[in-house]
């Protein structure tokens, strides 16, 4: 085995391994406060991406052309505006349903997927779009016939991942407000009774977890230059199988979920199949369900009193 | 509102569709006061509690709760606010609560448990948490030192970074307590605190709901099968019956009522009366 090949698919592995724990994040934060799979979160993945255009768009107009202050700005106008489109949506979509049947607000989602998709094709057109490359370079290491190489792009993500998964990590763990959350998603009703505003809990919730697609919208969108109204789908369906891998509920789960399920991609579609790898991940998903329902990380769902 | 109380309930009606679980319950909790609520079992307390701390919007009536700054509120109305209604504003109105069934957060430490009963109090901000703002860290260390406080007065100073969910159940009875007194109530409701509790840890309980009301200055509100603790230490009893209000009085006046006898179906006036369980 070459075992360079190996270490390039890691390095691709973790790459996109990190893409789909941003995400996840999302997904495994809604459920565990609400119970409900989001599945309009990759569609607001998808919205992200065309933010990121929009603003890498703006600030070429304004001669701006400093590669890192752009890619600041960028992520802190993607992650605002997404965060909006997050609070909005369960403003609009989840809150008025709270308290219904479990199913409402899963068909409430579905229908928010729907409607960003119409709404980015109709307002953006149904092409793919592309933004300038901002950042391109790699760092090589081996010889000049075996070698592992990571572009800039790729440490890039790769440390904004980490750094925002440390951050989140650092306050759901010790800030007032991650306690709030903890108890929130423990016993929400316990949690109004000692005075958390709980609606507004699960809205700093979802835009948490809009914020983090952002993110991931923002690197992907720097990695490949081009995306369509559509990628929201395949990519939000991965970061879901991320999310339940590592146990759906669970903020660390999805992280670990995440970068197991970009390394273990990466390396079936170097070593065995590149059409396949899709099928590879949902099988992994499946088996996953069959021997460990609750996930790596997750608990077993226990019967509230 | 009388100027003595601090509760005041009129007319309260709870029903669960065709099911009515309370009936024009009237009682008043004056301030500064232990008062029990008494009855057989299925008679309607805990759904008098699930309404009175917000749990429950009464489908009849009105609870008006006392505050510091005059003009006094009213439960149900809390949580009919438009958009910013919920029980969350009824604990911060000064009412808190334990349950009969603990609902501590398991998965959080002990002292997780208590800080995040204070949030009211403390620095919300994010950002200022990350800056690490020195308002922030003052009010994250006056926010320890308040759970500490209560880890003192419960005797729970060595459990403080356990697992709430790990500690034993008479712990987390005092731990609920402590959570509860941590929102900074002025009215704090005790859904049968000495339930499951040894004769000696009882009499600890009743020890303590003394403390809480001289030297924490908070009324008391419990309910409670045991009667030698209810007649110890209440200075007003209302009894509950099929969901209505059959008496209320001091300890005296209750233990000699027809009426509550009568409640207590085959129960002697001497159970009543005495400290073996009615239970």
């Amino acid at each position: 085995m070459d075992w360079h090949i190996l270490a390039q698919q890691l390095v691709n592995g973790l790459t996109l391994g990190s893409i789909y724990g941003l995400i996840a994040i999302g997904y495994t934060m809604v459920y565990g406060i609400i119970g409900m799979i989001n599945f309009a979160h990759g569609d607001v993945y998808m919205v992200s991406a065309y933010l990121t255009a929009i603003a890498i768009a703006v600030l070429t107009g304004f001669g701006i052309d400093s590669a890192p202050f752009a890619i600041v700005i960028t992520l802190a106008l993607t992650m605002f505006i997404t965060g909006v489109y997050g609070w909005s949506i369960e403003r609009v979509a989840y809150r008025p349903l709270r308290g219904s049947t479990r199913l409402a607000p899963l068909i409430s989602a579905i229908g928010i997927s729907l409607v960003l998709q119409n709404y980015v094709q109709l307002s953006q057109g149904a092409k793919p779009q592309g933004v300038p490359t901002l950042v391109s370079g790699t760092v090589r290491l081996g010889t000049e016939t075996n070698f592992v190489q990571m572009t800039y792009i790729q440490i890039l993500i790769v440390v904004v991942s980490f750094a925002a998964m440390a951050a989140l990590t650092w306050i759901i763990r010790s800030t007032s407000l991650g306690r709030q959350c903890r108890a929130t998603q423990q016993d929400r009703k316990m949690a109004a009774i000692l005075g958390i505003d709980t609606d507004r809990i699960i809205s700093t919730v979802f835009v948490i977890g809009a914020a983090m697609a952002a993110i991931a919208g923002v690197l992907v969108t720097l990695n490949y230059g081009s995306f369509d109204f559509f990628i929201g789908f395949v990519t939000g369906i991965k970061a879901f199988t991320a999310a339940v891998l590592g146990g759906i509920g669970s903020l660390p789960g999805a992280m670990l979920g995440g970068i197991l399920l970009g390394l273990f991609e990466s390396l079936f579609s170097g070593f065995v199949n590149t059409d396949y790898k899709d099928v590879f991940s949902f099988a992994l998903l499946v088996l996953v369900l069959i021997f460990r329902p609750s996930g790596l990380l997750g608990r077993p769902e226990v019967e509230k009193v | 509102m009388k100027p003595s109380s601090l509760l005041e309930v009129r007319g309260l009606t709870m029903r669960f569709g065709g099911i009515v679980a309370n009936n024009d319950v009237s009682f008043d909790v004056a301030d500064g006061s232990i008062t029990a609520l008494i009855g057989p079992n299925g008679a309607g307390k805990t759904t008098v509690f699930n309404c009175l701390t917000g749990f429950y919007r009464a489908s009849g009536g009105t609870i008006h709760l006392a505050t510091a700054a005059g003009a006094p509120v009213e439960v149900g109305s809390l949580l009919d606010k438009p958009f910013i209604g919920g029980s969350y504003l009824v604990a911060r109105a000064g009412i808190a609560r334990t349950f009969q069934n603990i609902r501590l957060f398991r998965e959080m430490s002990v002292v997780e448990n208590l800080l995040v009963a204070q949030h009211q109090r403390l620095d919300r901000n994010v950002l200022a948490g990350a800056l690490g703002t020195r308002k922030f860290r003052q009010t994250e260390r006056d926010g320890l030192a308040r759970a500490f406080h209560w880890l003192e007065v419960m005797g729970l100073t060595a459990d403080a970074n356990r697992l709430a969910g790990e500690l034993p159940y008479g712990r987390q009875r005092r731990l609920e307590i402590a959570r509860a007194m941590c929102t900074g109530p002025r009215l704090v409701c005790l859904d049968e605190p000495a339930a499951g509790l040894n004769p000696r840890e009882t009499h600890e309980l009743s020890e303590l709901i003394r403390t809480l009301r001289s030297e924490h200055r908070v009324t008391v509100l419990l309910i409670e099968h045991d009667m030698s603790l209810v007649m110890g230490i209440s200075e007003h009893i209302v009894v509950l019956d099929h969901g209505e209000v059959i008496a209320a009085g001091n300890p005296e006046t209750i233990r000699s009522s027809p009426a509550v006898i009568a409640a207590y179906l085959g129960a002697e006036e001497a159970e009543v009366e005495g400290g073996e369980g009615t239970r």
